[in-house]
């Protein structure tokens, strides 16, 4: 059951582009990548676009579709009315490279910034032992694939290049949550949180929940606990007299 | 991605990657100096950057992705290790003889060894680097049950370990600041004087070339997959290791083994090929025929009655009694259950789209399918319209692994070419005939931190004098990579050929082989090779997909030539090796190793192979079968 689809996809690069019309012949029960490749291996050879796993695993094929962050790979054509013209362009919030690439750098860059993980010593048969109700709030966080469609849609950064350098992102929020609630973790993150990542820019509108294709609650679980803990740190004088006579559950600030 | 070493030449840089932002090729090369070299950023390349960079050299990993997206990232099921968390009678004596026994007797011993010896270990130490894997009641590493391995054994997250330890290995990475080039594909390997003395590269981004000056390069390229129409393996799997391998003078061995897990989707065609984990059947998911029947027991070869369940009474008390009963035949080694799938759709029993059923639905609830597979659930869901805990899937064979690979020593990962290590799926040997699932995941770790410490260890003992990189060379590389764009009359579309060499190995070098449809084959692959020399493309060199497919596709024409070939060779049936016209393992086969070279050092040269005895097992070994 094939049929001609109308599609408008972004050509392009740094120094400008425009939206080109294609036609392409496409099957019942593919998705938006599918139809990409078979422009590119019919009309449009040299049509640049990143993808790796198509199963939503990697999370390389993150564009725009009618306007929506998507996954391509996870966008189904079925979703759209056979008459409707698909337009794909690359995610707004990153710098275009070509075509529906662009360079996410800025947040391998954020990467570098979160201290890793320091965990306590192993008990004396040489293993760990952590509950799993313990670990599944991190396991959530870790769920993500890295598609950065979270941090393309934050207002913060989507049309504010200035705020790039002191924000890290919902990412990277989800990083700093997941290592302050790792059981064994020795490391106590909140001041970076805070001064080098910059969540108190956040102002949780929960649009990267929104767009999360892995489902994660990426602003009830991860960044509202994480602000919590950081004002903690700040202004509860219990606490700040308390990490003065004794390190919270035995964390070292970084 | 930054970069550091010496550079030569250049002006506008990237400010964050540090890449050359010009794609122009008359500002000289861009330069830089490193011990060692990896190419691949997945489970095994990072493994070996980590050790590399612990022993002391100078490392830059080269991927052609970014990081974190390598096809470790798709890896579901688990990380097979004895640990022994829930069967303390598990030890690496009998993970060794399941996995020896799983490649029938063809593994490399010491490797197998080595590798049920060491991956406990490696388990721990990506949990000390901030993996969360699941946890028994206990609080330790929960471990689960896969085909062909005797006691629950794979360490996991849910289903979707491999990106537990993708992300893992990347912010170890990270945090010891190990240079990556990312997106970033090396196109040939340097030698001097018969050792390795650095390699090629491009920048996809830009097109630009590099150099890197470098006396030990760590092949972790991964499979092959791409060759196949029908895969589980993404765009990467090109074969590039295996084919840099020849180039450079190295040796493949095995290469007649090719994994086809048994379930892959079948349906919607966009999806054919996906992988759906093994745990599915851990997990107590059963493979119906469209007559409803629990085919699989039908199918239980001699070689593993002994240890397989004969009746569903046994199999399915073995779920919850291990001691007891034996193994469902649901979890016999992949390549028995692909041939079992692969006659049922043959002799009619097959579901609408093309596959057989597999169902988890009836035979457990919602809550503990959604908990243990949420991986598949989404992917079911939202690919397929399909509630797998409400109807079956419906699954069949595709193309995932290649057990064939660079031969290299056991015990460093080096190949014949000093200065050449290969690890990971790229590697020969490990998995002998067919391997067993989630022993995949400890491959990597414990054979990428042997290579990545023996590479830097090799360096060191070079004590400075460092073999260097030959200007003829660097120029021949570059005219190469180039070819493309100059080809004006008799222009091939390289994802045309691409489309045809998938159908050629499809259809003549899948699963079931016969001497005709393999000599078939070689006539076909030899026409490709001579279309490949016209490839061309348009546009220009900054991020061109067509151009860097016109690349990978030279070694895909190499890697295909091996496997037909030594399929070819090999007249019996075993692992991941098929043939209608040699249908039984033949015991003086299972002492042979088939090697294959490149003559020519060029992917146009055909492609040599000959005999070698198979390494052989000390007494102690033996007496564990």
């Amino acid at each position: 059951m094939s049929y001609d689809l109308k599609m408008r996809v972004w050509r392009g690069d740094s120094s400008g582009g425009a939206l080109g019309d294609y036609t392409v012949e496409v099957e019942e029960g593919e998705v938006v990548l599918d139809a990409i490749h078979r422009l590119q291996a019919t009309q449009a050879g040299d049509l640049a676009v990143r993808w790796n796993c198509k199963a939503g695993k990697c999370g390389s094929c993150s564009a725009e579709v009618n306007g929506r962050p998507r996954l391509m790979c996870m966008t189904r054509l079925s979703d759209f009315d056979q008459q409707e013209t698909i337009t794909v362009t690359p995610v707004r919030t990153f710098p275009v490279i070509r075509d529906l690439v662009t360079d996410v750098s800025y947040n391998y860059e954020k990467a570098k910034q979160v201290p890793a993980a320091k965990l306590t010593p192993r008990d004396p048969d040489g293993k760990r032992r952590m509950m799993q109700v313990d670990v599944e709030r991190g396991q959530e966080f870790r769920k993500c694939i890295e598609c950065f469609l979270c941090q393309n849609v934050c207002h913060v950064i989507r049309d504010h290049e200035e705020n790039k350098q002191a924000f890290a992102g919902p990412r990277f929020f989800l990083r700093y949550a997941e290592l302050d609630m790792h059981p064994l973790d020795t490391n106590d993150r909140r001041k970076l949180a805070q001064d080098a990542a910059g969540i108190g820019m956040c102002n949780i509108t929960k649009c990267c929940t929104e767009v999360c294709p892995e489902g994660i609650h990426i602003t009830d679980n991860a960044i509202i606990p994480m602000k919590e803990r950081v004002v903690d740190r700040k202004y509860d004088p219990v606490t700040w007299l308390g990490s003065k006579i004794r390190r919270r559950d035995q964390r070292d600030e970084v | 991605m930054t970069s550091t070493g010496s550079t030569t030449g250049g002006d506008e840089r990237h400010p964050m990657t540090g890449n050359r932002m010009d794609s122009r090729d008359d500002t000289g090369y861009e330069r830089h100096a490193y011990d060692v070299v990896v190419i691949g950023a997945g489970g095994s390349g990072l493994r070996a950057a980590i050790a590399a960079h612990d022993a002391g050299a100078r490392v830059a990993v080269v991927c052609k992705s970014l990081l974190g997206k390598a096809h470790t990232v798709m890896a579901e099921g688990g990380i097979a290790a004895s640990m022994g968390n829930l069967y303390p009678e598990d030890n690496w004596q009998v993970h060794f003889r399941d996995t020896m026994r799983g490649g029938k007797m063809l593994n490399n011993w010491r490797m197998a060894q080595l590798h049920a010896q060491e991956a406990p270990e490696r388990v721990l130490e990506l949990e000390e680097w901030g993996a969360l894997f699941d946890r028994t009641p206990d609080g330790l590493i929960s471990q689960r049950d896969f085909g062909g391995h005797r006691y629950a054994r794979l360490a996991h997250v849910g289903d979707r370990t491999g990106l537990e330890m993708i992300r893992t290995l990347q912010q170890h990475t990270v945090a010891l600041g190990i240079d990556v080039f990312m997106e970033c594909t090396v196109t040939d390997i340097f030698k001097d004087g018969g050792r390795v003395s650095g390699a090629f590269a491009y920048w996809r981004e830009t097109g630009r070339f590099v150099i890197f000056d470098a006396p030990a390069v760590v092949l972790a390229t991964g499979g092959i997959g791409k060759s196949y129409q029908v895969t589980s393996n993404s765009w990467e799997y090109t074969g590039d290791g295996h084919a840099l391998a020849m180039k450079t003078g190295a040796s493949l061995i095995n290469m007649e083994f090719v994994q086809f897990h048994p379930t892959g989707m079948v349906w919607p065609p966009s999806v054919k090929g996906i992988l759906v984990t093994e745990s599915v059947r851990g997990d107590g998911g059963a493979l119906k025929n469209s007559e409803g029947n629990r085919f699989m027991f039908d199918y239980i070869p001699e070689y593993f009655k002994a240890e397989t369940a004969d009746s569903i009474e046994e199999a399915e008390g073995w779920y919850t009694d291990k001691t007891n009963n034996r193994r469902p035949p649901e979890l016999l080694p992949r390549d028995e259950v692909a041939r079992a799938i692969n006659s049922e759709i043959k002799a009619g029993r097959g579901s609408p789209h093309g596959g057989v059923f597999l169902d988890i639905a009836s035979r457990r609830d919602a809550e503990f399918i959604k908990r243990r597979l949420p991986s598949m659930y989404h992917q079911f869901k939202e690919l397929a319209d399909v509630d797998i805990t409400k109807e079956p899937m419906e699954v069949g064979p595709t193309c995932h692994y290649v057990m064939g690979g660079v031969e290299v020593d056991a015990d460093t990962e080096q190949s014949i070419v000093p200065g050449l290590y290969a690890v990971g799926e790229v590697a020969g040997g490990m998995h002998g005939s067919n391997r067993l699932g989630g022993n995949s995941l400890s491959d990597l770790l414990v054979f990428g931190r042997r290579a990545g410490h023996n590479a830097a260890y090799y360096v060191h003992r070079l004590k400075g004098e460092r073999p260097s990189v030959q200007e003829s060379d660097v120029r021949r590389a570059a005219e190469t990579a180039l070819a493309p764009f100059e080809i004006e009359e008799g222009a091939e579309n390289p994802y045309t050929i691409q489309k045809d060499l998938q159908d050629v190995m499809q259809r003549l070098v899948g699963i079931i082989r016969k001497r005709e449809e393999l000599e078939e084959a070689l006539v076909e692959i030899d026409k490709l090779k001579e279309r490949a020399k016209k490839l061309a493309v348009e546009g220009h060199r900054q991020y061109n997909p067509g151009w860097h497919l016109a690349i990978d596709l030279t070694n895909q024409l190499i890697v295909s030539e091996c496997i037909a070939k030594a399929a070819l060779e090999r007249e019996e049936s075993r692992g991941g090796h098929t043939r209608d016209d040699f249908p039984a393992a033949d015991d003086s086969w299972g002492q042979v190793n088939l090697v294959l070279t490149l003559a020519g050092g060029d992917f146009s040269a055909p492609v040599d192979l000959k005999r070698q005895p198979l390494p052989v097992m000390p007494d102690d070994l033996k007496e564990l079968f």
